[in-house]
């Protein structure tokens, strides 16, 4: 079969961002990817698996750190012309008009005046936008921003477009729609667009639009999986093949940091001290255990089920899931969760026993709040600053994810009665006011 | 249908047509054409150094004084807008340059005008010999020295907050440098320099009198304008005079608000990235006027058309090729290595600069002296200190008052303003016919000058703090019925903080760069001089002893830098960290 060449394609590309020590913090790791005619990619990961730096590097918009980058066969070093991208905050210029913002790309091409109106109006028509012309983006809804910054990225007629979860600051609703107006876009052919890269952490979504679906494990990203979706469009939801890859991407998804696919409840591996916590909430952990504890659940459900029942988004839903796995009190796998009998306990306590019971596990399986815990109970005056936590903690993560893993830290602790920490000096402490 | 003879028809767009508004349109601009060649003629005037120029008080000149008054203020502030952008845009893209020119930038702030025109005037002169020409030049750059660093600090801020998904967009579609700065950055800029340019101007006219006053080696040259005059009349002690000086003011301001700022105002809300709350979209009818008269449409057009000559220009022979290249690695070590260069060339820069003004000084002055200008600065620094304070104490709760009341709030901005905009020197009889009646304390009372101008600064802000206060939070201290005290100490206080202690920092700055205007007041025959180290420079600028002006600014502006540094930059970032609303 002759090798048809790639529209995008990436070969080793690694990114890594400056940390304090100089040692620099893996983003991308090795990410060979190719993008062929006619097709629409999606990318699933949790956060922090550097889908989105992913998406970036392919626009050009971030050079890659080692690795090449290649359009039609040629490299990228900046942004391309063939090649448009839709944001997920929208990014409208809010001074200019829905047409001032459409021709805002052909007028830096240097497109004449009448043509670029003309260009701008069908492009605007054919995302369904009409009447909208004169108006400013903060006089329209969220979808009809969208829709802007979609017929902006197509009145340049792009080869690729890039989707960075387009979708995500939609309501469900106008989310459902736009998605179907521009697949019936790409299926009847009516823009000149060959291919379609979109990141998304909406599994349900991204099956539903893609042709294949690329799963990225976190820290550092790398391609975890890859599932062809070969289902023709329209895609009902309910399909068994459907019901069925959506599964498997779950299945994906949840697999833990040093845990091979498939056993099932092989021993957690330990993680070090420097371990990028997920940034879970505690009112929604015990909401989730109390609703996977009761009925129907009863201990154990699918994940997109649970999701669906708690209304809550791929990036809501994993963080919370990981900081049970981590924690011992559920086990994940095959897409399906199942409360441990930890987990089951820990939901049956009342108020005071939950903050006890959920202490304790964190101090067995937090390594980071086990070894607080101990240099606060060593120190004579039971107090430490913080600032020697989180210079630990950068040495092995970017200062921003240090203090992040530091807050969520502090969240638990506090919630355990662990220990205490004053937000004015900075100091933690054993004493609890 | 049977064809008839006529005219042939040109494309005439309905947009171009004359309309109702051309009626106001064209007078206004043949008229104004008219006035700025007439005031441009008038400064150009032959003139030699020491000749005297005559300025009368007859009310009847004030029209002329003002418009040349007016005129030197709107190339001064045209003259910052150019500025500002261009040194903004240097020490946002790039950070070499930034290390050096926000320092110096830090530096020129704390400055005192007066300071800038007695060390420049000389090379205006030069510039232009034999003509008013030069003395205008010296005026107008005293006037851009009040106006533009706040420009200047408000651009770069903004340039740096640009949010990223938009610079994002701008690169994906291939917005080039230059296009990018006109289209992103700069409208992104927009609003918050637009209230900049207001209070830049206020600022203008609080030093009109000093800098319409030009001393040359012992010679002294008062332009024509309004500044001059209100400077005659209070040598002369013409009450009647001062009167008319504050009425013409008053008109010439809000003609300014009414033909520049307004439609300012009006025209920047459309760049505010937040929706537009009602009531705000405020319409100036000169806006109006501008985007419908036909005559204005017509300029537009024709503006549209040399952009698309351009655009073609440009991009001629094209598509855009492709970019795409061999990806051009930078070493990691040389960049480090530039950067160390760089340092050390800033570091050079700072000792040599620091070298010069000690030899220059020491040459003529003694140990003695400095420590004296030292201790007169330490004076001024407790009158600052105290009167930011008292300030504070007045306006904080006035300020609330009005912020809690949001119709008389957006009424009180222009007043506000104007207040603002008050030359100490309109206060100066009353003030010395006090001290003189009533032998008070030359120290206490000259000192109040000093704030007269800059203590609006604290109140608008403390109103802007109060007015976005959430009303939940009102609506949650009532619903726990917490106590007057209580209510000022955990809501109001800690709610209005950051807004108050950005125009406390201002309120200062004012402060400190009023002291040479305001501690030596002088009216009629009276002359009254307090101790301090803004005295001091105006005395010796008077007598144009270079050595002792250079001390003595150097002196102020390194009292200003350490105060700004070790207290309010510290208040500042705690208030940023800690009481944020968001």
């Amino acid at each position: 079969m002759a090798d048809v060449q790639p529209l995008l394609e990436t070969k080793e590309v690694c990114k890594t961002y400056r940390t304090a020590d100089r040692a620099g913090r893996l983003v991308l790791d090795h990410i060979d990817f190719a993008l062929k005619e006619g097709e629409i990619v999606a990318i699933l990961g949790k956060s922090g698996s550097g889908k989105s730096t992913f998406l970036r590097v392919l626009a050009g918009l971030t050079p890659q750190s080692e690795g090449r980058v290649m359009y039609r066969g040629a490299p990228v070093i900046a942004p391309i012309t063939g090649v448009a991208m839709v944001f997920q905050s929208f990014a409208l210029f809010p001074w200019l008009t829905v047409l001032g913002n459409v021709e805002l790309g052909l007028e830096a091409q240097g497109v004449p005046r009448d043509e670029r109106r003309k260009r701008a109006i069908a492009a605007i028509d054919l995302i369904g936008l009409d009447g909208y012309e004169s108006a400013y983006p903060k006089e329209l809804s969220g979808g009809m921003r969208q829709r802007v910054g979609f017929a902006r990225a197509l009145v340049v007629n792009p080869d690729v477009l890039l989707l960075d979860e387009p979708f995500s600051a939609l309501d469900v609703l106008t989310a459902e729609t736009l998605r179907g107006d521009l697949a019936d876009l790409w299926t009847a052919r009516r823009v000149p667009t060959k291919g379609i890269v979109f990141v998304s952490h909406n599994i349900e979504e991204a099956v539903e639009m893609s042709d294949r679906v690329i799963v990225f494990s976190s820290d550092p990203g790398r391609i975890r999986a890859e599932l062809p979706v070969p289902l023709p469009r329209p895609r009902d939801h309910e399909n068994a093949t459907f019901r069925k890859i959506v599964d498997d991407v779950y299945a994906q998804i949840t697999i833990q940091p040093g845990r091979e696919p498939g056993k099932r409840g092989a021993p957690t591996q330990a993680i070090g001290i420097a371990y990028r916590l997920p940034p879970a909430s505690i009112q929604q952990l015990m909401a989730l255990l109390d609703t996977l504890t009761a009925a129907p659940f009863n201990g154990r459900a699918d994940l997109p089920h649970l999701a669906e029942e708690l209304t809550l988004s791929v990036d809501d839903l994993f963080p919370l899931i990981e900081t049970l796995q981590l924690m011992g009190l559920a086990q994940v796998g095959g897409g399906d969760i199942e409360a441990t009998s930890a987990g089951r306990a820990l939901a049956e306590a009342d108020m005071q026993k939950r903050k006890q019971v959920f202490g304790e596990h964190l101090l067995r399986s937090v390594p980071l709040i086990a070894h607080i815990r101990r240099v606060l109970d060593e120190r004579p005056g039971h107090t430490a600053p913080s600032g020697r936590f989180l210079s630990e903690l950068e040495d092995h993560l970017s200062e921003e994810d240090a203090s992040e893993v530091f807050e969520t830290v502090v969240n638990w602790a506090r919630y355990a009665e662990l220990f205490a920490y004053d937000y004015d000096s900075g100091v933690l402490s054993l004493e609890n006011p | 249908m049977a064809q008839r003879w006529g005219l042939p028809v040109v494309a005439w767009p309905m947009r171009l047509r004359p309309n109702f508004w051309d009626l106001v349109a064209l007078p206004l601009v043949f008229g104004f054409i008219a006035l700025v060649s007439w005031a441009g003629q008038k400064m150009s005037v032959p003139y030699v150094g020491g000749q005297q120029i005559e300025i009368s008080l007859d009310p009847w000149k004030l029209p002329e004084y003002g418009v040349r008054t007016v005129m030197r203020m709107g190339i001064a502030l045209g003259v910052s807008l150019v500025f500002s952008l261009a040194y903004a845009a240097l020490a946002a893209k790039s950070k070499r340059a930034e290390k050096l020119l926000i320092p110096v930038l830090d530096i020129l702030q704390s400055v005192p005008i007066l300071g800038f025109l007695s060390i420049t005037v000389t090379g205006f002169i030069a510039l232009f010999p034999g003509s008013l020409l030069g003395y205008e030049c010296a005026a107008i750059f005293a006037i851009f020295t009040s106006q533009a660093w706040n420009m200047t600090f408000s651009l770069y801020q903004s340039f740096l907050g640009v949010p990223q998904d938009l610079r994002e967009a701008a690169r994906m579609y291939h917005l080039s440098p230059w296009a990018s700065f006109w289209q992103l950055e700069v409208p992104y800029a927009i609003p918050q320099l637009v209230w900049n340019m207001m209070m830049s101007m206020s600022g203008g006219w609080f030093f009109v009198v000093a800098s319409e006053a030009i001393t040359v080696a012992d010679q002294n040259t008062t332009l024509p304008g309004i500044g001059s005059y209100i400077a005659l009349a209070s040598k002369e002690g013409n009450i009647a005079a001062v009167g008319w000086a504050i009425l013409a003011m008053l008109a010439f301001i809000l003609i300014y608000d009414q033909l520049l700022f307004r439609p300012l105002l009006a025209w920047s809300q459309r760049f505010k990235v937040e929706a537009i709350t009602e009531g705000e979209g405020e319409r100036a009818w000169f806006l109006t006027m501008l985007q419908r008269a036909g005559f204005f449409q017509f300029i537009a057009w024709i503006g549209e058309q040399v952009g698309d000559l351009w655009s073609r220009m440009v991009h001629r022979g094209k598509p855009e090729p492709i970019k795409i290249a061999f990806y051009e690695r930078h070493s990691e070590r040389i960049n480090v290595a530039l950067d160390w260069a760089w340092n050390v060339v800033l570091a050079a820069l700072a000792v040599f600069a620091l070298y010069e003004v000690i030899t220059f000084v020491s040459s003529e002055l003694g140990l003695g002296e400095i420590w004296r200008v030292f201790l007169l600065a330490v004076a001024t620094f407790i009158r600052v200190s105290v009167l930011i304070a008292l300030a504070s104490l007045i306006w904080v709760p006035v300020g609330v008052w009005i912020g809690l009341r949001p119709p008389i709030a957006h009424r009180a901005q222009p007043i506000v303003q104007f207040l603002a905009a008050f030359p100490a020197n309109l206060f100066f009889p009353i003030f010395v016919s006090a001290i003189r009646d009533y032998h008070l304390n030359v120290e206490i009372w000259l000192s109040i000058l000093m704030i007269l101008g800059a203590q609006w600064y604290i109140l608008f802000n403390v109103i802007a703090g109060t007015l976005a206060l959430p009303t939940d939070y009102a609506y949650v201290a009532s619903n726990l019925g917490v106590s007057r005290w209580l209510w000022w100490r955990r809501l109001i206080l800690p709610g209005i903080f950051p807004a108050y202690i950005t125009g406390a920092i201002t309120a200062s700055g004012g402060a400190w760069n009023a002291s040479i205007v305001s501690e030596v007041a002088q009216w009629g025959d009276d002359k009254f001089v307090a101790t301090g180290v803004g005295a001091y420079i105006a005395e010796w600028t008077a007598t144009g002893d270079f050595p002792r002006i250079v001390l003595g600014i150097a002196m102020l502006s390194l009292f200003v830098l350490t105060f700004n540094r070790l207290f309010w930059r510290r208040l500042y970032t705690l208030a940023e960290e800690r009481l944020r609303l968001d």
